[in-house]
């Protein structure tokens, strides 16, 4: 029998039963078995290269639970009016059709002396190497006041889909002259310029729908990604609309109420109307139930991405800790190629080339006004460590940053169609 | 051979105008240049030193040279010599159908000849630092590297994070089906900073000869 999705949405017993002895040779008649946990920019790309690449060699499944992929990156330009919902999602079909195995379900277990994996409905699905890129969770109690239960009343819209939509909802119900709240998250965390981006979106869609609203950003840190860029604009742009307090000015010393609507900053409260709270981050759980994380992370070994942990387990991403990088689509997607041929020299005996690795992170800032920051980093044996880099400048002129923006959309099409085939 | 990959026409001396302005004929069915001179097929090329490429109100571009001009490159001796080599290694999908001038000594002349028509300082082969670096000087021998396709076949998945394996032009241009020599020495003037773009210059500036010649193997059967 195939290893299908059909088998694997059943729920109950007999699709456990079915699939518990014989599904080692059933499958691949005795092929390697990669198994990726997670169908994002690491994840997704992984998968899909390490398919393509072995030409049927290497049976590649992909446990995902969500139907439609929703990025993450890109998701401040719903926010801002720029983009709509439909763009950012993307269906898994191409993959399936692509050679991978794609199986909507939850991982929920990693057995790793046995070398399985156990999903939400029952089964337990064998593995040669298993690669994790569960994206990030979030650190529990990080925000005084919030939990996930709260994320209704206040989203944190740092996973794409129906958070981002929700936030998105909110601040268009927002009265004339209200005021949005950021909780900003502490270092390290998903898309470093990602918060100052969408206080720009946000901005920006303010502007011309609510021109009197107010935006204040609570921020744990004091400094943050392209500040000199983002602080230009906003200056330029949204003048006096937004106000950012860093941890110099106590926006460290911060909790919330989301049945009061209220923000309390250094000992202020503020009732707001919209509050978007970014916690403190973690590798997404399934990093921590595999047992290959230490603190928040799992730290990697940079030449091919596998955990210290265990030489078969390979964290991609941002639930990885390995030096440099920014946790970065860009930088997942980055990583799952190294890590792909990596796996695929491992099981397979292909040639295995030294590894490479690049970032580079746009930001819109207003229509038509974007910036970049990026580097290209090498593997050494402590870390993923950079090697060069570069950023956007200040005063640049108006077709310059023109010319980033449209750049920034050329990416988005290039890693969404290398991601998903 | 090696002649075809340098730029340093001004580094050996400037060219004579007189016989410039019988090179120029291969031009003037679409450039016109002095007196009256207007936009046709091609910008005019009145003070065409120290004009950002793509930047003359009123003439045709395409998106590329366009692009290439909002990234900084500005006409100078050392830039036209480099387009006039070779146009589409310079500016990959430029207009301009030219196939170009193989003879440095043609290019140093022609050069000499459009320099009587710009004024001012820019034109003077003095203030030819356009802070682009220094010109593209190859040896012959990394032109002759034999790329290692399926190397280039690697190295290529970190082009495709933005660049479509399916040539699509949108934003980023396609890199695709390109002739090796001339993704060789694009590579190559990226790496010199001469081509200017920040991410394309740091991702080529850490390529080797062999890994640009694995990269162009890899990407001229890809259509």
């Amino acid at each position: 029998m195939k290893l299908n999705r059909r088998v694997f949405i059943g729920s109950g017993a007999s699709a456990a039963t079915a699939l518990a002895a014989p599904i080692a040779f059933a499958n691949g008649h005795g092929k390697p078995r990669v198994v990726v946990v997670g169908g994002g920019a690491g994840g997704a790309t992984a998968a899909r290269y390490i398919a393509k690449d072995s030409k049927g060699a290497v049976d590649v499944t992909l446990i995902e639970p969500s139907r439609m992929y929703y990025t993450c990156f890109f998701s401040n330009l719903y926010l801002g009016g720029i983009k709509t919902i439909d763009d950012l999602g993307h269906s898994y079909g191409t993959m399936a059709a692509g050679g991978v195995n794609v199986v909507h379900d939850w991982a929920v277990g990693v057995d790793r002396d046995a070398k399985t994996v156990t999903l939400a409905g029952g089964a337990s699905v064998p593995y040669d190497k298993l690669i994790l890129s569960p994206g990030i969770d979030f650190v529990e109690g990080a925000v005084s006041g919030w939990d996930l239960s709260s994320q209704n009343a206040m989203p944190h819209a740092y996973k794409g889909g129906s958070q981002t939509e929700l936030l998105k909802a909110q601040i268009a119900a927002m009265p004339q002259g209200g005021t949005f709240a950021m909780v900003a998250p502490p270092n390290p965390y998903r898309c470093p310029p990602g918060p100052y981006e969408r206080v720009s979106m946000v901005a920006h869609y303010l502007k011309a729908n609510n021109p009197t609203a107010k935006i204040i950003v609570a921020d744990p840190k004091p400094k943050f990604s392209k500040q000199g860029l983002f602080q230009e604009g906003w200056a330029k742009h949204y003048s006096g609309m937004i106000d950012w307090i860093g941890s110099d000015f106590g926006g460290g010393n911060v909790s919330v109420d989301p049945s009061a609507m209220t923000v309390t900053i250094d000992g202020e409260v503020t009732k707001v109307d919209v509050c978007n709270v970014i916690p403190a981050m973690k590798a997404g759980r399934i990093a921590e139930l595999t047992g290959v994380t230490d603190g928040k992370f799992a730290p990697v070994n940079a030449i091919d991405m596998s955990t210290k942990a265990d030489a078969d387990v390979y964290v991609l991403g941002d639930a990885s800790q390995q030096g440099d990088m920014p946790k970065s689509g860009f930088s997942a997607n980055s990583q799952a190629k190294v890590c792909a041929n990596a796996v695929r020299g491992a099981l397979t005996g292909s040639r295995v080339f030294p590894a490479k690795f690049s970032n580079t992170c746009w930001s819109l800032i207003n229509t038509n006004d974007g910036v970049k920051v990026g580097a290209t980093y090498e593997a050494t044996d402590e870390k993923i460590a950079k090697v060069d880099g570069f950023i956007s400048a200040t005063g640049e002129t108006a077709d310059v940053r023109k010319a980033t923006y449209e750049e920034s959309e050329g990416w988005y099409a290039g890693i969404t169609a290398d991601m998903f085939g | 051979m090696a002649s075809l990959l340098t730029g340093n026409a001004w580094a050996e001396g400037v060219g004579d105008s007189v016989q410039g302005a019988a090179v120029f004929k291969k031009c003037q069915s679409c450039h016109q240049v002095g007196e009256d001179a207007n936009n046709r097929v091609g910008p005019q090329l009145n003070d065409i030193f120290g004009r950002t490429a793509g930047g003359l109100a009123g003439a045709k571009y395409s998106k590329s040279m366009i692009g290439v001009g909002e990234d900084g490159l500005v006409w100078s001796a050392e830039t036209l010599d480099t387009f006039l080599e070779n146009p589409k290694s310079l500016v990959a999908k430029t207009r301009m159908s030219f196939r170009g001038l193989k003879e440095k000594e043609d290019r140093a002349n022609l050069i000499a000849y459009l320099r009587e028509f710009s004024d001012g300082a820019a034109s003077l082969p003095s203030a030819q630092e356009t802070g682009q670096g220094p010109e593209i000087s190859l040896d012959p021998s990394v032109l002759s590297i034999v790329g290692d396709p399926e190397y280039g076949e690697y190295l290529s998945s970190e082009c495709l994070t933005c660049h479509q394996s399916n040539g699509m032009n949108d934003g980023i241009p396609g890199i695709t089906a390109w002739p090796p020599k001339e993704f060789v020495i694009a590579m190559h003037a990226y790496k010199q900073k001469l081509r200017p773009h920040p991410v394309m210059q740091m991702m080529a500036g850490r390529l080797s000869d062999e890994e640009i010649a694995a990269l162009a193997a890899y990407f001229k059967d890809l259509k």
